[in-house]
């Protein structure tokens, strides 16, 4: 059975389809990969180009770094190269891509250099990696280049040899999710010889920082790295081949890596290495911020950072989550259980001076034995952030008043207890003192409590304990009093201080959920957008600290934005792509990070619904963990809520048009009822004068005859009419089934033998003709029509041919019918004409009829999908075809054999 | 073929003018006629004039004619003829299979009602005289007590499915039965919406049968309803 075993896993193998066809609707990447500037990267890139130029690869040139260099400037030459878009920016005038152009150039390949540039403020992107991502979103290839020291998982490795920090980073995802990776590879001492010769560029002002560079144990060691990560990404090729070739399994679940990160500003550290470690083993990575008491007290700075750390995490493949609780190993360890993580990494931790308490490490270690830790060395030296040290500063303002409150109080305490020292027991009065160090911590936080702990002791020793005025001791047991006041002092102040925070922690919860409640409440109850506007900045635009604007799509997925919208700033272009893209835009995010509102998707189950743009108050606004939350959460509800609203609408409309229909086909049947019933009468009576007086003249008998075929033909155009308004009223339900057409053509014939009587009607069809997918009643009217035109405009004995073929058309299998005549054709430049509402083939003609017949025939065969035209036989005569499509007929002869 | 004894014919139909034809049509082929305005008051004339036949409009004032015939099945094998607009096909169905018998669009000439009330007529003869095991149309013969067929004195080989349609609607000539009824009858409930099951084999039954299957004379469709053995010589 080991057969069975080495079948794929289902789930695998439908996640590798899926990402094939992804990746078959997205243009490919292929990235020029080299150690080191210099190495010929984008020369090799524009010989691949021209190449495929050759070979008939519509291929344009977006961008392409020549750097003065004439063997690549000559590649060039023979190629479409865009120009480039200028921006002023700060008194220098930069030229950039210009993404906008190459979308709509729309070629099948566009080469853009340099991968990791930084576009200039105000473009679309700040990356130049964001630019290639739309475009191969956009179904276009893209060529690109790319140094080893600008990938975000190396690029702190590569600082730690070179010595020089590189801030312009390409996400790790971006180099493995591209389609092919070509390695353009120079050996260091070559290298050098070219750099010798000149021909590497270098900008002249930081000449001395790249001659350090280019030292050769850097390029070994730049070289090394580059050919190792080409390594581990053609490993994973292998894997990925291995997987669909089923050789054997490679997953295996617990694999999984968590990083928790802390506020000791070494994040960005950790999270590199574990995404180096994580894409290493394949494996999926989750990065947390535990918000504990402790780090919610954080200056914002700090948690900004915090936050920024969790971005890039979730720019280099992590899945990210802001928790909340008490101790940060004992949510690390749920967190990990649920998720079923194996490994948790970590910091190693710093030294510390006072370890009266065991650390993240060694509590994660206790609370969940079952997980691998990862120690990963921190930097040796480690730099405090100045926004840290405020935070810790004792007096901030707020506090000041607090520590005067303790002062005065134990102060006041002294006073009072000072006459009564003869009549209360020294215990005692150490007793009022700890109850002013108790009520410290309670009411007014730790650093207060401890100040009036020492204060008592102060005072106890100097006003109370012997010698008194004095802060010498005559009793050494007096020590243990003052140790028991300090150490209550400080226990209950911390006690009570995490008490208090955790209150305010709760209590800001329970507000914000409640808010979040009513919010919910009051959209249910909206029934206008308005009202869903008016709700929604009640509730969020304090809470945010921002403005916010609704814009709301239309069918077409156009945004709708008014002028007080734009009064406010509001970007079309912007809320317009996030859109587009259901993913967020503007500020503070990847796209458009230069507009000054942020710009939320409102995406509901059915379809995006709108935009939320958000203004900020401030220009250095940075929503906090809660502030984000609550911007999904209610962008969520607002998407909702909009929805509902369109469905009510919907809902409406088609109780309208019901009514409506409704309406219709009751005056349709009244009208019809009234019209056919005297003519039914007509053509009876006139019968039954004939048939009642058998005896008289002929005349007689011509006029009853005359007045009988007038009262048919009148019923005929009533039917007609009547057709023509249901059909156009556009809710003809076709019933369909397979018909045998020569079933339908002998009904249509057997309903016009009358009419036809003078002709001589031909039927070419094979006996075992296909069966057709039709509605037979609507079918029979349309020849029905076709025959009763075909009598009308041929004379008396003209030959009236039905013929029916099967052919391929447009890469589909239609069937043909067919009406031919021989009459005298029609007027030659009204074939299609012919087919409009009230139109003849000749103006002024003796032949009654209002020109409905065809254009009820060209309804019908539409309704099936299929089409009618009409044409002149090249001997003689009119031929009208109709087209539809042929289908899968059932199998007859399963049926005859059933 | 003779008639026995002079037959009387309700016509129920809210139009005096459409009445009075019909009633001269009846009249001339030497029936009684009598007539109604109103579903009521034809019940009430169908309960006490037990008539022969029936020919009945489907758009009443008072009510659905359908309704009519329901109530009429309940104690009565009197032939029911419906009156009925084009473009009301599933009406016609509905009566069809609530036991109407026939049906005629409107605008009708005199000759197609009398032809259509002869054959109904003819239909009730037979039954009343014992169906005859032997049934001609054109030059075809079915045998139904020794199930076989002949067409101009030589034997048709039928499959038994083919048999068993044809005899139904050889049984049931002149009547249009409706395309839900067939399938029942022949292939069983379970293959009521199969239209196509159908239409493959009268299509065979007309290639075995038909002079010239491609303009069917006896096995006539009734497009958007069903199907009808016509024993009527089609110039009539």
């Amino acid at each position: 059975m080991t057969e069975l075993d080495q079948r794929p896993n289902p789930d695998l193998l439908l996640a590798s389809i899926a990402a094939e066809n992804e990746r078959a609707r997205r243009g490919k990447l292929r990235i020029f990969f080299g150690a080191s500037p210099g190495v010929g990267k984008t020369f090799a890139m524009l010989s691949t180009a021209r190449q495929l130029q050759a070979q008939g690869v519509d291929v344009v040139v977006g961008i392409a770094e020549t750097h003065g260099r004439e063997e690549t400037a000559r590649l060039l030459q023979g190629l479409e190269v865009l120009p480039r878009r200028n921006v002023a920016y700060r008194g220098h005038n930069l030229s950039e891509f210009d993404l906008d152009a190459a979308l709509a150039r729309k070629p099948d390949l566009i080469v853009v250099d340099e991968l990791a540039h930084t576009n200039a403020a105000e473009s679309r992107h700040p990356k130049r990696w964001q630019d290639v991502e739309e475009l191969i979103a956009a179904g276009i290839d893209v060529f690109s280049t790319v140094n080893v020291q600008h990938l975000d998982s190396i690029s702190d490795v590569v600082a730690g040899i070179t010595g020089i920090r590189v801030f312009e980073t390409v996400p790790d995802r971006i180099f493995d999710g591209a389609d092919e990776v070509v390695l353009v590879d120079l050996t260091p001492d070559e290298l050098l010889q070219r750099l010798h010769e000149g021909k590497v560029y270098l900008p002249e002002q930081a000449e001395r920082a790249i001659q350090n560079f280019f030292r050769k144990g850097n390029l070994l060691a730049l070289r090394e790295l580059a050919l190792r990560r080409t390594a581990d990404r053609v490993d994973e090729d292998v894997r990925d081949y291995r997987r669909q070739r089923a050789v054997s399994r490679v997953w295996k679940t617990g694999d999984a890596l968590l990083v928790c990160i802390g506020a000791d500003g070494d994040g960005a550290r950790l999270l590199r290495a574990a995404a180096r470690l994580a894409s290493e083993q394949e494996a999926p990575w989750h990065a947390i911020y535990v918000e504990t008491p402790t780090l919610q007290r954080l200056a914002p700075q700090e948690r900004h950072r915090i936050l920024k750390d969790l971005s890039l995490a979730e720019s280099l493949g992590a899945r990210t989550a802001v928790l909340a609780g008490d101790d940060a190993a004992t949510v690390a360890t749920q967190y990990a259980r649920r998720e079923n993580i194996g490994r948790v990494v970590a910091g190693r931790r710093r030294p510390q001076r006072f370890n009266w308490r065991p650390g993240f490490v060694e509590r994660l270690a206790e609370q969940a034995p079952e997980v691998d830790l990862l120690l990963l060395a921190r930097n040796s030296v480690h730099k405090e952030t100045p926004g840290a040290d405020e935070a810790r500063s004792l007096f901030t303002r707020g506090a000041w008043r607090r520590y005067a409150i303790a002062c005065t109080l134990v102060i006041a305490i002294a006073a009072l207890a000072a006459p009564l020292t003869s009549a209360l027991d020294l215990a005692n009065i150490v007793m009022i003192f700890l109850l002013a160090v108790l009520f410290a911590g309670v009411k007014l936080g730790r650093g207060p409590a401890v100040l009036a702990a020492l204060l008592s002791v102060a005072c106890f020793d100097f006003l109370f304990v012997a010698p008194r005025l004095s802060f010498a001791i005559s009793d050494v047991q007096y020590i243990v009093t003052f140790f028991v006041m300090l150490a209550a002092g400080l226990i209950t102040g911390q006690l009570a201080a995490g008490l208090r925070f955790q209150v305010r922690v709760a209590e800001q919860r329970v507000t914000r959920s409640h808010a979040l409640y009513e919010m919910a409440r009051e959209l249910s109850a909206a029934l206008t957008s308005e009202q869903i506007v008016e709700v929604a900045q009640r509730y969020m635009e304090h809470a945010i600290d921002a403005g916010i604007v609704l814009l709301q799509a239309d069918l077409e997925n156009r945004l709708h934005v008014d002028n007080a919208a734009l009064a406010q700033g509001i970007d079309t272009g912007v809320a317009q792509w996030a859109l587009d893209h259901g993913e967020e835009a503007g500020f503070g995010t990847g796209t458009l990070p230069a507009s000054r509102a942020l710009y939320v998707p409102l995406r509901a189950p059915m379809r995006v619904r709108g935009v939320l743009c958000i203004r900020p108050n401030t220009p250095d606004w940075k929503p906090t963990p809660e502030q984000r939350q609550l911007i999904v959460t209610s962008a969520a509800l607002l998407a909702i809520a909009l929805e509902r609203l369109h469905y009510i609408e919907v809902a409406q409309q088609a109780l309208l048009q019901m009514e409506s229909e409704r309406l219709r086909n009751s005056l349709l049947a009244a009208l019809s009822h009234d019209l056919r019933t005297p003519l039914t009468a007509l053509v009876g009576l006139s019968d039954t004068l004939v048939l009642k007086n058998p005896g008289q003249p002929a005349e007689y008998a011509a006029t009853a005859n005359a007045i009988r075929e007038q009262a048919r033909r009148t019923s005929t155009l009533v039917e007609n009419l009547l057709d023509m308004a249901r059909l156009q009223a556009g809710g003809i339900k076709l019933r369909r089934e397979w018909q045998p057409i020569n079933e339908v053509i002998a009904a249509a014939l057997d309903a016009r033998a009358e009419t036809l009587r003078q002709h001589h009607v031909q039927i070419e069809i094979p006996e075992d003709f296909p069966f057709v997918d039709i509605d037979a009643v609507l079918m029979e009217r349309v020849f029905v029509n076709l025959f009763e035109n075909a009598a009308k405009y041929t004379p008396q004995g003209s030959v009236i041919e039905v013929s029916a073929a099967r052919r391929e058309e447009a890469g589909r299998a239609v069937v043909e019918l067919a009406v031919a005549d021989n009459g005298p054709g029609i007027p030659v430049g009204r074939e299609t004409w012919l087919f409009e509402k009230f139109t003849r083939g000749k103006d002024e003609s003796p032949i009654t009829g209002v020109g409905l017949g065809l254009a009820i025939v060209r309804a019908i065969v539409e309704a099936h999908g299929g089409s009618a035209r009409a044409e002149n036989r090249p001997q003689c005569g009119a031929r009208f075809v109709i087209t539809l499509p042929a289908g899968t007929p059932p199998d007859m002869r399963e049926i005859e054999n059933a | 073929m003779h008639e026995s004894g002079p037959a009387s014919v309700l016509i129920v139909e809210d139009d005096p003018q459409i009445r009075r034809f019909v009633r001269s049509a009846v009249e001339t082929e030497g029936m009684t006629a009598f007539e109604a305005d109103s579903l009521k008051r034809g019940l009430i004339d169908a309960a006490t004039r037990r008539p022969d036949l029936l020919v009945l409009d489907l758009g009443l004032p008072d009510g659905d004619g359908i309704e009519l015939i329901r109530e009429l099945r309940a104690w009565s094998n009197a032939p029911v003829l419906v009156l009925s607009a084009r473009s009301h096909e599933e009406d016609k169905v509905k009566a069809l299979d609530a036991g109407a018998d026939d049906y005629l669009t409107k605008p009708f000439g005199v000759p197609e009602l009398l032809a259509r009330m002869r054959a109904l007529r003819r239909r009730i003869v037979q039954t009343g005289a014992q169906t005859s095991p032997e049934l001609r149309f054109g030059d075809v013969v079915l045998d139904l007590a020794r199930r076989e067929v002949a067409r101009a004195g030589r034997p048709v080989h039928l499959t038994p499915i083919e048999f068993r349609l044809l005899s139904l609607l050889a049984t049931n000539a002149g009547r249009v039965l409706t395309q839900r009824h067939l399938l029942r009858e022949v292939w069983g409930p379970a293959h009521a919406e199969d239209g196509h099951y159908l239409r493959v084999f009268i299509a065979n039954l007309r290639k075995k049968l038909e002079p010239d299957p491609l303009r069917p004379i006896y096995l006539r469709t009734e497009i958007g309803v069903g199907y009808r053995l016509s024993l009527n010589d089609p110039e009539a």
